[in-house]
């Protein structure tokens, strides 16, 4: 494996038509490190990391993945498309979680996680459901192993999702927005699952609006509004110190909605 | 007056040409299905060309009366050097005829995925061909399942047809028996609740199948 960074994202932007959504985007990620990106809506954080897999075609500037160019190459000054076996190569360590889970429906739980090992990876079929269900087992699934989709809550499902990823056995993991539709009593699973791969040292870089994750997992935190990075640091450097007034607006309305008692003797600083 | 003698003796033949009649329509059913799989794809890829050969083969196929078409087959085919049995010949057009359908069905069911169950594909490495085969035609086919049974009943009717170009099946057997017999009426009757079973066997099929899906779906 190369000695530099996992994830090197360099002055990208990506316009749709004439909408400027990232503006001149520069991220490093390193192994083992958490990166939680938090902004509000429209700010780029769900694109930023769709471009990081390639699942949107960034429009300019670069994004290398373990010190390959993901989805284009470079030829003589000019830069072209490469094919989608090449991007799927260039990206085979990369794991996504999408915030609607996306399983496959007429699957179950097993083979959403078995199938891409027979399929991807070639694994026979007893030693593909032996993974698979170790994955589920990790995740805390495994009586569920039979179930299709359809039958498992918004947390199993996201942990089905996130076992199917694991299965892959990736370098980074991808969360965009994990937790997002789930109701509120089943974030907490999914974001224990997290916790765990955190603490196991699985890079992860993690677009969220849960504060209280970011700011106890996270190793780096980068706010983002109106497609550029308007800070970035620890946690403790952009929820306390950072003074972007922007950020600070931001965040002030996540507490405003997430506060809804406070003790007489004085508000939470 | 009606002759139930001659229905009897005739049964045992006309069963065995109704064999050919569901060996043919559901052969041409299923490589009528590949074909609607292949030009589906083609019809909704990025090749402009691509949907353009899709668009144009949907248009011919429904267009022209499969009569029509199976005449063509039998007279042309030998005229461009193609020899190949009547039975076959009227099978691939049989295939090419329901496959326009079938194009136009799947297309519905295609159209009906979130584009989030593909993208999960491709994260995890899936080929393009391993995506259409695993993740999409088994979905829509989900969807589509009651237009696709509907389908097959049709090409079961529609493979009367073929009796025009000398292929044996149920109704050219049946136009044999009667006029030999001059019994007409017993005869068509006799075929055609013959017809009536072979479709009432596929839609139970079809419903089976459908509450096997509907396990999955099921909260």
């Amino acid at each position: 494996m190369s000695e530099g960074p996992i994830i090197d994202v360099r002055g990208v932007w990506k316009r749709f038509g004439a909408t400027e959504v990232l503006k001149g985007i520069d991220l490093s990620i390193n192994k083992s490190d958490v990166t939680c990106i938090i902004g509000p809506s429209g700010s780029g954080k769900s694109t930023l990391l769709r471009c990081i897999a390639f699942l949107e075609e960034y429009s300019e500037g670069e994004i290398y993945i373990e010190g390959e160019l993901l989805g284009f190459a470079q030829e003589g000054g000019k830069r072209r498309r490469v094919s989608e076996a090449e991007v799927a190569r260039v990206r085979r360590n990369v794991g996504f979680v999408f915030q609607q889970f996306n399983l496959w429906p007429h699957m179950t739980a097993l083979e959403n996680v078995a199938a891409p090992l027979r399929l991807a990876r070639g694994i026979a079929g007893d030693e593909a459901a032996r993974r698979a269900g170790a994955m589920l087992e990790k995740v805390g699934l495994s009586a569920r192993a039979g179930a299709y989709p359809s039958q498992l809550s918004g947390g199993q499902q996201q942990r089905v999702g996130i076992a199917r990823a694991l299965a892959m056995e990736p370098h980074i993991m991808l969360f965009d927005e994990p937790t997002s539709a789930l109701d509120p009593e089943l974030v907490g699973e999914v974001l224990q699952v997290m916790r765990d791969l955190a603490g196991e040292g699985m890079t992860m870089a993690v677009v969220t609006h849960e504060m209280g994750f970011a700011a106890q997992v996270a190793d780096t935190v980068v706010f983002l509004d109106h497609g550029r990075i308007a800070a970035s640091g620890s946690p403790e450097e952009v929820f306390r110190r950072d003074p972007n007034p922007r950020l600070r607006q931001f965040l002030q309305n996540y507490f405003d909605r997430n506060v809804f008692w406070q003790s007489e003797e004085g508000a939470a600083s | 007056m009606f002759n139930t003698t001659i229905i009897i003796k005739s049964l045992p033949l006309l069963l065995e040409a109704s064999v050919w009649t569901v060996v043919y329509s559901l052969t041409s059913v299923a490589i009528g299905f590949c074909i609607g799989t292949l030009m589906c794809a083609a019809r909704l890829s990025t090749s402009p060309a691509a949907r353009r050969v899709s668009a144009f083969y949907v248009s011919f196929f429904r267009g022209v009366p499969l009569l029509v078409q199976l005449l063509i087959s039998y007279y042309c085919l030998p005229l461009v050097g193609i020899n190949v049995p009547s039975s076959v010949a009227a099978v691939g057009t049989l295939a090419l005829c329901t496959g326009a359908y079938i194009t136009e069905i799947l297309r519905g069911g295609f159209l009906g995925i979130p584009a989030g169950l593909i993208e999960a594909a491709r994260m995890v490495g899936l080929s393009r061909t391993q995506i259409l085969t695993r993740i999409e035609v088994p979905l829509a086919v989900r969807f589509t399942l009651p237009s696709l049974v509907n389908e097959t009943t049709m090409m079961v009717k529609a493979s009367s047809l073929i009796s025009v170009v000398g292929v044996l099946e149920l109704t050219r057997l049946a136009q044999n028996i009667a006029t030999s017999t001059f019994q007409p009426l017993e005869i068509y009757l006799t075929a055609g609740a013959i017809y009536f079973v072979i479709n009432g066997v596929i839609t139970l099929l079809g419903a089976l199948l459908e509450s096997r899906f509907q396990l999955e779906a099921a909260r």
